[in-house]
C-alpha cells in the first residue's frame, strides 16, 4: 500500500511539473513573437520595481479594502509553500511530518518550534484565506462590483475567475482535513503511522481534532489522506491550470514589474526608423545608421508588438482597475484598456498555435487590429495614462494602443476625418489649426 | 508701455543676446482665443518679474504632441526636428512653457531627437519664484473665494507634477478645495491624445461634461486650469451645466496676475 502511493506520488508530480513546464516553454515562445526590444539595462532598478511592487503589493494599495483582502491570500499563498516541501519530502519517502520527526529526533528544540510557528500561521491564514475568498466570490457574484462585471468578462473570464476561487476553497478544506484527521489519529493512538507529536496538536486543528476521536480509525486514515491527497493534487491541478488562466499574474507580476519601463510616462516610444528618415529629408548629407529589423508602421498584430507587450497581457489577472479609471469607459465608450491586455494574450496565443502548428509564415487573414481591437475602442483613448497609473503590476494598455494607432493611421490610413484635416494644418501652417504662422504672435499686440 | 513688450529670439539674436529662458507658447497660447489671454497673463508676470526671456514668435511649431498621439509618427518628427534645430541654433538652454503638452513633449520626447534642454511647466516656475520670494503674491482679489483645481493628465499622471500648481494657488490666501478624483486619480479632461480635434466617440457622455460636473460637485468659485485644453473642456462641460455665470474656468497663471493687478 504504501509503495503504491509513492510510487502514484512520484509519478503525479512528474507528470504534473512535465505538463506545466511545457506549457510555460509555449508561453514563453509566444512572448518571444513579440519585437525585440531592450526595456533596460538596470538590474538594481529593475529588482528595486520588483520588490516594492510586486513582492511589496505598493500599487494595490490604491484601493485599500481590495489591498487588504487580496494580501490576506498572498502572504497566506507564500507561506503555505513552506508546508508544501514536507508534504514533498513525505510524499517521496512514504513518510509522516518526517521534516518534525527529524527535527524531534535530533532534539533541535529551536526548529520544532519554528515548525509550530510556521503550521500554526498556515491554519490562521488559511482560515483567514477562506474568509476572504467568499468575499471575493461574493464581491464578484452578489454584489457584483462593477469593474469585475463589465461586458468583457462574460463567459470564460467569469469562469476562470470563479474556478480559481473554489480552488482555493477547496485546497483550504484539505488542509484542515489533513490537519485534523492527523491530530484524532494521534490522539486515538495505535497507529505507528501517525505518531503524537511533542509539541501537541496544532492551533486550530488541534482543537477540532478531540472531537472526533471516537470515529473508527479508519475513517479518520481516509479522512487525512483524502486531505493529504487533496491538498497535493490541488497544488499539481493549479499549477497546469495557472497557464491557461488570468491567474498567471502570481508568476510574471515578478519579471513584469522587473522589466517595468524607467521612461516617464508620458513619453511615447520613438520610432528610430521614421526619425532617420525624415532627418534624411532634412539633411542629404544624413547617412541614417542601421535599424534592426524591417522598417513597419506600428503593429497591426499581436506580434508586431514588443515582447513587453506581450508579457504585460500574459501578466494580466483582469482586475479592471485600469478600466475603472479609464475616462472613455467611464463615458460609456467601447474602449476598456483590460480588453485591449485580453485581447492581446488571446491573439498572441491564437497566432502562436498557428505558427507552432503551420510555421512562420502562417496566416490565417485575421489580426489583432480590426478582428480583436476596433478602430473605435483605439479611436476613444486621450492617452491620459489612468490606466497605467492604476495597474498593480506596470502593465500599459497604452503603449498598445498607441501602436495600433500608428498602424491605423499611417498604415491602414484610415484616420478620421477631422483628424486628417487636423495633419494638414500641421503640415502647412505647423499648427493644428488653419492659422498661418505669421500670425502666430498676434496675441502680444493685446499685452497692454 | 515699453515694459509690456514681448521680446522675441530672432531680435535678441540679431543683437548678440542670448536670453536665459525661452517662453514656449504653443498653439492653443499662440491661436486660441481663450488661451491667448493665458498668454498675456504669463508674459505680464514675467516682465513684472524682469525675467531675461524671449519667445520664438513665427519660428515656433507645433511641438508634434497631437500627431504623435494620434499616431501620425511622420507629421510628429518633421515638426519636432524643425523645432529642435530652431532652439539649438539659438542655443536654447532652458524653457517654460504653459502647456502640459508642450512641457512633456521637449522634456520628454526630444532627448532622443537631440534636443536636451531644462523644460519647466509655468506652475513650477511660479512656484520657484514665489518660495524665493521673488514673486510676492497680493491675496486680496481672491481672500475667501473657493478654488479647486483639476490636475492636466500630461502635468500630474505623465510627470508626476501635482504640488507647483497647489503651492501657486495656496498663496492666494483663497478657499482651497480638492475634488473628489485628485491627483494621480484626477478625470482626464477629455482632450488629451489628439481628442481635441475631433468629436467623442459614442457613449453616454462627454469626457467634459462628467470632469465639469465632478468640478462643480465641491462647489467652487473658479477651477483653476494649468493646460490650454483643459480651459478649454471645462469651459464647455461648465457652459452645458448652465453654470458659466457664478463659476469661472481659470488658468493659474491668471490668477497670480490678477492677485496682482497685472
Amino acid at each position: 500500500m504504501q509503495f503504491v502511493q509513492i510510487a502514484l506520488f512520484i509519478l503525479l508530480s512528474g507528470a504534473s511539473f512535465f505538463l506545466f513546464f511545457k506549457q510555460a516553454k509555449v508561453i514563453y515562445d509566444n512572448i518571444m513573437l513579440g519585437r525585440k526590444e531592450k526595456i533596460h539595462d538596470d538590474p538594481a532598478w529593475g529588482l528595486q520595481q520588483m520588490l516594492i511592487i510586486a513582492f511589496g503589493q505598493k500599487k494595490m494599495f490604491k484601493i485599500t479594502s481590495a489591498a487588504l483582502l487580496h494580501l490576506v491570500i498572498y502572504v497566506s499563498f507564500v507561506i503555505t509553500q513552506i508546508e508544501l516541501l514536507e508534504v514533498f519530502i513525505d510524499g517521496v519517502f512514504g513518510q509522516h511530518r518526517a521534516v518534525y520527526h527529524f527535527f524531534e529526533s535530533h532534539r533541535l528544540l529551536f526548529f520544532q518550534q519554528l515548525y509550530y510557528l510556521s503550521i500554526n500561521m498556515i491554519e490562521i491564514l488559511s482560515l483567514l484565506t477562506f474568509a476572504v475568498t467568499i468575499a471575493f466570490l461574493w464581491r464578484r457574484n452578489i454584489i457584483r462590483l462593477p469593474r469585475l462585471n463589465k461586458p468583457e468578462m462574460d463567459g470564460w473570464p467569469r469562469k476562470d475567475a470563479n474556478l480559481i476561487l473554489l480552488f482555493e476553497l477547496t485546497l483550504i478544506f484539505c488542509i484542515f482535513s489533513m490537519n485534523i484527521g492527523d491530530r484524532a489519529l494521534q490522539l486515538k493512538g495505535g497507529n505507528p503511522h501517525y505518531p503524537a507529536l511533542n509539541g501537541g496538536g496544532f492551533l486550530l486543528s488541534g482543537s477540532i481534532a478531540p472531537l472526533l476521536t471516537s470515529l473508527p480509525e479508519g475513517l479518520l486514515i481516509a479522512f487525512e489522506r483524502f486531505g493529504w491527497w487533496g491538498h497535493i493534487i490541488m497544488v499539481f491541478v493549479f499549477l497546469n491550470y495557472l497557464p491557461k488562466s488570468k491567474h498567471l499574474h502570481i508568476m510574471l507580476a515578478f519579471p513584469n514589474t522587473y522589466f517595468s519601463r524607467k521612461q516617464p510616462k508620458g513619453e511615447i516610444i520613438n520610432m528610430p526608423q521614421i526619425m532617420n528618415e525624415v532627418k534624411s529629408m532634412f539633411d542629404d548629407s544624413f547617412v541614417a545608421p542601421e535599424v534592426e529589423g524591417e522598417m513597419k508602421f506600428g503593429a497591426k498584430d499581436a506580434n508586431d508588438l514588443s515582447w513587453k507587450n506581450l508579457l504585460d497581457a500574459y501578466s494580466c489577472t483582469e482586475c479592471g482597475r485600469c478600466t475603472e479609471q479609464c475616462p472613455a469607459n467611464q463615458t460609456g465608450k467601447l474602449l476598456s484598456p483590460r480588453k485591449i491586455m485580453m485581447a492581446t494574450r488571446d491573439r498572441i496565443e491564437e497566432l502562436g498555435k498557428g505558427i507552432r502548428e503551420h510555421g512562420p509564415d502562417f496566416s490565417d487573414n485575421k489580426s489583432l487590429l480590426g478582428d480583436y481591437i476596433s478602430k473605435e475602442e483605439l479611436l476613444a483613448c486621450t492617452t491620459c495614462n489612468a490606466c497605467v497609473e492604476a495597474c498593480p503590476v506596470t502593465i500599459s494598455p497604452l503603449e498598445i494602443i498607441v501602436e495600433l494607432r500608428r498602424n491605423l493611421i499611417m498604415e491602414a490610413a484610415d484616420s478620421p476625418a477631422e483628424w486628417n484635416n487636423m495633419f494638414t494644418n500641421l503640415e502647412n501652417n505647423q499648427a493644428p489649426w488653419q492659422f498661418s504662422r505669421e500670425d502666430g504672435m498676434n496675441w502680444a499686440d493685446d499685452m497692454n | 508701455m515699453s515694459e509690456n513688450k514681448v521680446p522675441v529670439m530672432a531680435d535678441l539674436a540679431a543683437e548678440g543676446r542670448e536670453p536665459e529662458i525661452l517662453f514656449w507658447v504653443g498653439c492653443a497660447g499662440s491661436f486660441d482665443q481663450r488661451a491667448q489671454r493665458v498668454t498675456i497673463a504669463f508674459a505680464k508676470i514675467l516682465n513684472a518679474l524682469g525675467t531675461d526671456y524671449a519667445v520664438l514668435g513665427k519660428e515656433e511649431c507645433c511641438t508634434g504632441d497631437p500627431a504623435r498621439r494620434a499616431g501620425n509618427e511622420f507629421v510628429f518628427q518633421m515638426l519636432a526636428q524643425q523645432n529642435v534645430a530652431t532652439l539649438n541654433a539659438y542655443n536654447v538652454k532652458k524653457i517654460v512653457t504653459t502647456c502640459p503638452h508642450c512641457f512633456n513633449t521637449l522634456k520628454n520626447e526630444y532627448p532622443s531627437l537631440g534636443g536636451d534642454y531644462q523644460v519647466i511647466h509655468h506652475s513650477q516656475f511660479m512656484q520657484q519664484l514665489i518660495d524665493e520670494g521673488k514673486l510676492v503674491v497680493e491675496g486680496g482679489a481672491f481672500k475667501g473665494k473657493r478654488i479647486t483645481y483639476h490636475d492636466p493628465c500630461y502635468l500630474g499622471r505623465a510627470n508626476d507634477v501635482y504640488e507647483a500648481p497647489r503651492a501657486v494657488i495656496e498663496s492666494l490666501d483663497s478657499d482651497f478645495v480638492e475634488m473628489r478624483n485628485c491627483k494621480s486619480k484626477a478625470l482626464c479632461c477629455g482632450a488629451g491624445g489628439a481628442q481635441m480635434w475631433k468629436e467623442d466617440e459614442p457613449g453616454n457622455s462627454r469626457i467634459n461634461t462628467k470632469r465639469a460636473q465632478q468640478a462643480l460637485d465641491v462647489n467652487p468659485d473658479y477651477i483653476a486650469v494649468a493646460c490650454p485644453y483643459c480651459n478649454t473642456m471645462l469651459t464647455d462641460g461648465v457652459k452645458e451645466a448652465g453654470k458659466q455665470d457664478g463659476v469661472k474656468v481659470i488658468d493659474i497663471a491668471e490668477l497670480i496676475a490678477m492677485a496682482n493687478g497685472l
